[in-house]
């Protein structure tokens, strides 16, 4: 009786489990659930960064039909895929507000994991791979940013890569790795699109693997508070079909707002880069840089003897080490005592970053 | 994880052991290397022979209007070409020493500014306000016969 519940229903269910045996892998389906309680709604912003990863390749392999990656061309063929190809425009419209709205969705999935502890131990490398996802997306937003080869990415690009020649001792040969010379040139460009569309696309699947197998592995993190309920008052939502349908209708949310940004605000291109001109006035950077770009205008040209830039690199780069290795120094969560210290850090960080890309928005 | 009987029992099969681990460690790393110095150098873009520029030759002395400034192509850098108000002609690497962006003359400030990062210098070079740590490289500016030529100085 009990053999016959586990056998699946349907022709294709039952052809397959045949061959393959799926009773494994349809009881885990069925007790696979998450948590419920106030903070669930912040379980759904990994998935929104997924579907906005698959929109990104899609759109990416699209846009890769008809765009050149050369300093003579490069310019010219995204000009061309706006105005000449058949929705040329929305494409590449949709590939700007998605790769932003997926530097978002990612944001938020790291600070929600951060507040709910959802990084402590069993889930230390779920959280190391996931740094690495946002570290990765960071680097696609910052290398496809220079490939429509305009005014605004090749100084943004110079900047970029000239704050990572600041880094003491590896700086100078990681800018000639970056730059393919020690300028911005057409050899950066070829550079930037090879990261672009073939090593970055290659790291982040293999993490992506990685992060989504512990994740089912582990089952899905419960919050400190939750997991002191009596057994009895932890209310569960099933995955399947509850969550993931509601995930479904949040991904649904997500693609018309999508469409909406593109279609109503498509992605401009500017003028072509010119390395022989000036920087134009009130230039910026994307909005997920900009809290640095800012701190950056704001650091005098000396602190204490040293560059005011590479104190600037050096701090920015020893908080987000801090950030990356917070289940190594998080001892109090780890033996189960709340951490205020730890809310209180993420609070200030919250408010610092939003603080300094609103004085980078309004400030010339 | 060894086995305490086997170790115990033979201690000289350990040693062996250890031996051929270091022996065989040592020479997968050897091999990696091998595999990953080629990867790395051929990251390394090559010394491209730059064609040297001493002077360029930008026109005649009333190309420019008084009060005002161009970028000139020096070779593969850019260089900032100012005509002061006075008519007198001055030059600077227009690279900011900040974070490389490229200068412009701003009427309005009578300085030279990067716009990247609010960085200012005066018509000398040095740094007037902002976060630039260095002063930009001057270039030299000759007249001759209503011919301007911008050079670099000998440093």
């Amino acid at each position: 009786m009990e053999e016959k519940n586990k056998k699946p229903k349907g022709k294709i269910l039952s052809w397959l489990d045949e061959r393959y045996d799926l009773s494994g892998l349809l009881e885990f389906a069925k007790k696979k659930s998450v948590p419920k309680f106030r903070e669930t709604i912040w379980y759904y912003f990994g998935g929104v960064a997924l579907l906005l990863f698959v929109v990104q390749v899609i759109s990416g392999i699209l846009l890769l039909m008809y765009y050149k990656g050369t300093e003579d061309l490069a310019f010219e063929s995204v000009h061309f895929i706006s105005t000449k190809v058949s929705f040329g425009w929305l494409i590449r419209s949709v590939h700007s507000w998605s790769a932003n709205l997926m530097v978002l969705s990612v944001f938020i999935h790291m600070f929600s994991v951060y507040f709910l502890k959802g990084f402590r131990k069993p889930r230390e490398l779920t959280w190391y791979t996931g740094f690495g996802l946002l570290a990765i997306s960071m680097a696609f937003g910052f290398s496809g940013y220079l490939l429509p080869w305009n005014e605004l990415a090749f100084f943004a690009t110079k900047v970029g890569t000239d704050i990572v020649g600041q880094v003491p001792l590896i700086g100078e040969p990681a800018l000639k790795l970056l730059r393919g010379g020690t300028d911005v040139t057409g050899a950066t460009l070829s550079r930037f699109f090879g990261f672009h569309v073939a090593i970055f696309p290659g790291i982040f699947v293999i993490l992506l693997t990685l992060h989504l197998l512990m994740i089912q592995r582990q089952g899905i993190a419960e919050p400190e508070d939750y997991q002191k309920l009596p057994d009895d008052e932890k209310k569960t939502i099933p995955f399947f079909p509850n969550f993931a349908m509601r995930e479904l209708l949040i991904w649904l949310i997500v693609i018309n707002i999508l469409a909406i940004l593109a279609v109503f605000f498509p992605w401009e291109l500017g003028n072509k880069a010119d390395p022989f001109s000036s920087a134009p006035v009130g230039i910026k950077p994307e909005w997920y840089f900009l809290f640095m770009f800012q701190v950056f205008k704001f650091l005098p040209g000396e602190i204490l003897f040293l560059p005011g830039e590479l104190v600037g690199v050096l701090l920015f780069g020893i908080g987000v080490l801090l950030w990356a290795i917070v289940p190594v120094w998080d001892k109090k969560t780890a033996r189960g005592n709340k951490n205020r210290l730890l809310t209180y850090v993420g609070i200030f960080v919250i408010i610092f970053i939003i603080v300094f890309t609103i004085l980078g928005f309004i400030l010339d | 994880m060894m086995n305490n009987h086997s170790e115990n029992s033979n201690p000289g099969k350990t040693k062996r052991r250890d031996f051929l681990n270091i022996l065989l460690g040592g020479g997968f790393i050897a091999w990696l290397g091998a595999l990953l110095y080629p990867v790395f150098k051929y990251l390394e873009p090559p010394e491209v022979e730059e064609v040297k520029v001493s002077n360029v030759k930008i026109g005649a002395v009333e190309d420019m209007q008084k009060d005002s400034g161009k970028i000139i192509k020096f070779g593969n850098k850019p260089v900032i070409v100012i005509r002061k108000k006075s008519g007198d002609y001055i030059a600077f690497s227009a690279e900011c020493t900040h974070l490389d962006c490229i200068v412009q003359y701003r009427k309005d400030y009578g300085q030279i500014y990067c716009a990247c990062h609010n960085g200012r210098y005066d018509l000398n070079g040095r740094v007037a306000s902002g976060p630039p740590p260095a002063p930009l490289k001057k270039y030299g500016v000759a007249i001759k016969n209503d011919e301007v030529t911008v050079f670099e100085e000998a440093s």
